[in-house]
């Protein structure tokens, strides 16, 4: 199933240090700038300390609360696998859940890039130009980390 | 400033980074603060892109330095959280009186809902009480745009302004257009002539000259609230005319999109109120229902004006934060229980945090934790259960002061207080005084956890790193020397992770006396590590420059 790319409303959760920020700061990045209108909500402080962190993101032609209100989450992407129960009841009935299970870890080049395996999961369901998701990553990572963001991203993708 | 852009020229920014680049657009000469979720990020903004910025030890400092810049003309910003403006209400209380020649424009983030602060005090009160005009911008793009209109505010009354965002605004991102390019300054920036001018009479608040200064500031507010009906940066629309919300700051948002089709007016300058304009909405509209976090202030402004307005039920709204649900209930009259989210994971204390094992010796010890504010709270949750008490920052001085002069012996003896570095050096000097001017009988015990940053908001320097908000070094504070000249007989260092035993020892000896015993639990944060090690390193180098007497102000000595 793909999602529409002109609008929509996704929650990115888990625990603060699991890269759900980041994920956020880099998806918004992509729509920002495909020209749309994003806004982009969270809660800093004590969330940080290893506790529940989530980030929404928000876009369409205009967009008015940065918050996404209960049962109207297209998307949740979970990047801790004891976070879904508490988050799910942001989805919207036919909304979509993506879950740390849903990649290999295994085959991650570092635990660190989960966040990146799950946007490159996320491009198979949302069809942005992949220039796009790639500009982003570039943008928001030092170079060093390039390489391994690339394979991390590929692996969300399901290629080789 | 890392900020995604668009091909248009907007910056996807939050409210905290708009005002930072507002502020370097405003040419602001000094911003200077003390950290405080969710207001922190706005001086290191403004550092990158190339202000200067400086942390004060406190609000209350911060607004006086910030104050006597003014009285030269410059333009100054202070940042803080809603309760820091508690310890900087004292100069605000007269510095409305006093005015100033240039701009002052003070930044305060209130917390509703409360998600990293100890309440959720609503600063709308101190508008209204200390007589200072008050914008409320409702978005990113609000945040950059009214900054300029609050320092021409302060200039033409000579007058501070307070700048109040909130959690949602400061930590939200949106789309802000900038009259020019972060790396550009608009053509027609502020830029006075930098002078001192006596004028006793206006500056000096004894009563003589107070008096005068209190009509004088009545005056400016009637002046302000009739330019504020006819000039001030609100925004009318009308949609139906069944329905009209009154509101500012985020609530518009959630207000827009819960109602598309009710008319709204959105208030940009909320004190002094802009009366008839409120009038005339509410005259075109059937029904009018304010809209408002934290206190209802708003509704009861416009209700003592004799106006018929709905406002939010305080049985349920007073509590936590707006949002497009909320407004729904509110506008369809909904006082049903609302659904409880399922709880989440607190946070907890990092692995290998030195609070950790501080916390934990004071647990084995059975000691009474008078504790303070901080990431070391967090030892007050389970399984540590490890702190008795915390209410503001520096508190646990005194209150671990007041246990131990009212408890029997045994118990007076197993009170210590706790405090961070940070916290101690913000407000815990004088509690210190306190302690050696009034000692308890039994003498007390002070823990000063240092861990070399101001962990909870996220790193910032103090006045015991050496370092300034840019990273230069500067002077270093020696909690020693402090304890000693305050008179503590007894000033102890020791590292409670490496040294734990030692620490334990000196802890349970020091309960033993009656004596005031000062302890320095010195280890760094986990998190901060690699940079207090590095610093130390190139600090050596620095101090070996014979540059040490605190005189060196810029760049770095690597
Ligand atoms: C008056 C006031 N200003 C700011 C804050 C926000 N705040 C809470 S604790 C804290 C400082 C914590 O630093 P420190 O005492 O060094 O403890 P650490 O977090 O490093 O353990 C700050 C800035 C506050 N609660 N009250
Ligand atoms: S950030 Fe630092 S002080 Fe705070 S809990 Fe982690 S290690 Fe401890």
């Amino acid at each position: 199933m793909k999602l529409s790319i002109h609008s929509g409303n996704i929650r990115f959760a888990g625990l603060g240090g699991t890269g759900v920020i980041k994920a956020s700061d880099i998806f918004a990045d992509v729509v920002f700038r495909l020209g749309y209108d994003v806004k982009k909500a969270e809660v800093h402080g004590m969330s940080q300390r290893g506790g529940s962190l989530s980030s929404d993101v928000r876009w369409g032609v205009s967009v008015d609360s940065p918050m996404i209100s209960e049962g109207e989450c297209d998307l949740l992407v979970v990047m801790e696998a004891t976070q879904v129960v508490v988050t799910q009841g942001c989805l919207k009935s036919d909304g979509i859940l993506m879950q740390p299970s849903d990649i290999d870890e295994s085959k991650l080049p570092s635990a660190k890039a989960l966040n990146v395996a799950m946007l490159g999961r996320m491009s198979t369901l949302l069809a942005f130009p992949l220039e796009a998701w790639q500009a982003a990553l570039r943008t928001n990572f030092p170079e060093k980390l390039w390489a391994a963001n690339d394979k991390a991203f590929a692996l969300g993708r399901g290629e080789p | 400033m890392h900020a995604s852009q668009d091909s248009q020229g907007r910056l996807l920014l939050s409210g905290n980074e708009a005002i930072a680049l507002a502020a370097k657009h405003c040419g602001v000469h000094l911003a200077t603060g003390y950290p405080g979720t969710p207001s922190s990020e706005i001086l290191d903004g403004f550092q990158a892109l190339g202000g200067k910025a400086q942390w004060a030890p406190n609000e209350k400092v911060a607004a006086e330095v910030a104050l006597g810049a003014a009285f030269a003309k410059a333009r100054v910003m202070v940042t803080m959280k809603h309760v820091g403006l508690n310890v900087a209400s004292d100069v605000l209380f007269t510095m409305t009186y006093s005015g100033m020649q240039g701009g002052y424009v003070l930044v305060v983030a209130d917390d509703p809902g409360m998600a990293s602060s100890q309440n959720e005090q609503d600063s709308r009160r101190y508008a209204e009480a200390a007589v200072a005009p008050m914008f409320e911008p409702c978005d990113s793009q609000e945040a950059y745009d009214l900054l300029k209109v609050a320092f021409e505010t302060s200039e033409r009354w000579g007058i501070p302004v307070l700048y109040r965002i909130t959690t949602r605004v400061c930590h939200s991102k949106s789309a802000v257009k900038p009259v020019c390019s972060p790396d550009q300054m608009p053509k027609d920036v502020y830029n006075p002539s930098i002078q001192f001018e006596r004028n006793i009479a206006a500056r000096v608040m004894v009563p003589g000259h107070a008096k005068p200064a209190h009509r004088r500031l009545r005056a400016k507010l009637a002046e302000m609230e009739a330019w504020n009906n006819t000039q001030g940066p609100h925004r009318t629309e009308m949609r139906s005319a069944n329905v009209g919300i009154i509101t500012a700051g985020i609530c518009y948002h959630h207000a827009r999109e819960a109602a598309p089709e009710a008319s709204t007016l959105r208030l940009g300058m909320t004190f002094p109120l802009p009366m008839a304009l409120i009038k005339a909405f509410v005259a075109g509209v059937k029904r009018c229902v304010v809209l408002e976090e934290n206190d209802p202030w708003l509704a009861t402004a416009l209700r003592a004006a004799g106006l018929q307005v709905e406002s939010k039920n305080d049985a349920i709204f007073r509590f936590g934060e707006m949002s497009v649900d909320r407004v729904r209930r509110i506008l369809r009259n909904d006082d049903s229980i609302e659904p409880v989210p399922p709880r989440g994971k607190p946070p907890e204390l990092c692995a290998g945090c030195p609070h950790r094992s501080s916390f934990e010796v004071l647990k084995e010890l059975d000691c009474i934790i008078s504790g303070d504010i901080g990431c070391y709270t967090l030892a007050a949750l389970p399984p540590l259960s490890a702190m008795d008490m915390m209410i503001d920052m520096g508190a646990g001085i005194g209150m671990g002061l007041g246990l131990r002069h009212v408890l029997p012996e045994a118990e007076a003896r197993k009170v210590v207080s706790v405090i961070g570095d940070s916290t101690f050096l913000h407000s815990g000097i004088t509690g210190l005084l306190e302690a050696a001017y009034n000692p308890p009988p039994t003498g007390h015990v002070v823990v000063i956890l240092d861990n070399g940053t101001t962990a909870m908001t996220g790193q910032q320097e103090h006045p015991g790193t050496g370092r300034k908000l840019n990273s230069d070094f500067t002077n270093r504070v020696s909690y020693e020397a402090l304890g000693r000249a305050a008179g503590f007989p007894n000033v102890l260092t020791i590292n409670p992770i490496r040294e734990r035993d030692v620490f334990k020892d000196a802890v349970q000896k020091s309960l033993a006396k009656n004596e005031l015993t000062l302890i320095i639990a010195k280890s760094p944060c986990i998190l901060a590590v690699s940079h207090i090690v590095a610093g130390e390193k190139e600090r050596k180098v620095w101090e070996s420059n014979g540059i040490s007497g605190g005189v060196k102000t810029e760049g770095k000595v690597l």
